[in-house]
């Protein structure tokens, strides 16, 4: 699992490439905890190359889902492959998270 | 087809028991989804087994067998450790509330629960065993 962080003015894109499980969920979740984060407007997470979203990936996103709400840090998934927007889908994640179809309505969402 | 896998009590193996699972079903036509269906569940199991029930000791092994008749799957999930680990099933999760409390667990199992047609912990001897099967389309 590969993490970059593409700062651009009050965005902040991060690019995450592999898979997300149980051992790698801590390079996400050191990521999320810095503290920078919460300066930016929106925190877009693209999702072209992650393949794959065990249980301890998605906790990784709730658990900073209200700090950065609570800093008005919008955050928005795009590009998301089927199989797994599905698991997001399956435990109703989809509905308390914004996730949309292309960068372009991540940046206008 | 029956296939078999020994894997040490270390998340590092993670890994490995998805891409045996993929290695068993891709190809035979199951839609994308519902191979990652089954392939997140066995990977559910296994990481509680591994960090709950083992402690992440790496001396502790699991062992996996995987059968597949036509669209039949079941998989079993031996935990050769003498601790015996049956989670108590979950009632559906708050995710509001999981939200508020900045809660990173809890899911594992509740994903499991949905994604196959059956689950079940017992114990054979001192070891626990979870059986799951799904009907793949």
């Amino acid at each position: 699992m590969k993490v970059t962080a593409q700062p651009s003015a009050d965005l902040l894109t991060l690019l995450l490439d592999g898979e997300l499980d149980a051992s790698s969920a801590i390079v996400l979740d050191t990521q999320l905890a810095k503290p920078e984060i919460l300066n930016y407007r929106k925190v877009l997470v693209d999702c072209t190359k992650l393949s794959y979203i065990s249980s301890a990936g998605l906790g990784v996103f709730i658990s900073h889902l209200q700090p950065l709400q609570d800093k008005d840090v919008k955050l928005v998934f795009f590009n998301m492959q089927e199989k797994v927007f599905n698991v997001f889908e399956i435990l109703g994640l989809d509905a308390l998270m914004t996730i949309v179809p292309t960068q372009a309505e991540a940046i206008s969402a | 087809m029956k296939s078999a896998l020994r894997i040490a009590c270390s998340r590092q193996n993670l890994q490995q028991v998805r891409d045996f699972v993929r290695g068993h079903l891709t190809g035979r036509g199951f839609a994308d989804v519902a191979v990652n269906q089954v392939v997140l569940a066995v990977d559910e199991v296994v990481a509680n087994f591994i960090i709950h029930a083992n402690g992440e000791d790496a001396s502790q092994y699991l062992d996996l067998t995987l059968l597949l008749k036509n669209q039949a799957l079941d998989v079993e999930i031996t935990d050769q450790g003498d601790t015996i680990f049956l989670p108590v099933p979950a009632p559906a999760p708050d995710l509001r509330e999981y939200i508020r409390q900045s809660r990173k667990g809890g899911m594992g199992m509740v994903l499991v629960n949905r994604l196959m047609d059956r689950v079940e912990f017992f114990t054979r001897g001192n070891h626990t065993v979870c059986h799951l099967s799904k009907v793949l389309t």
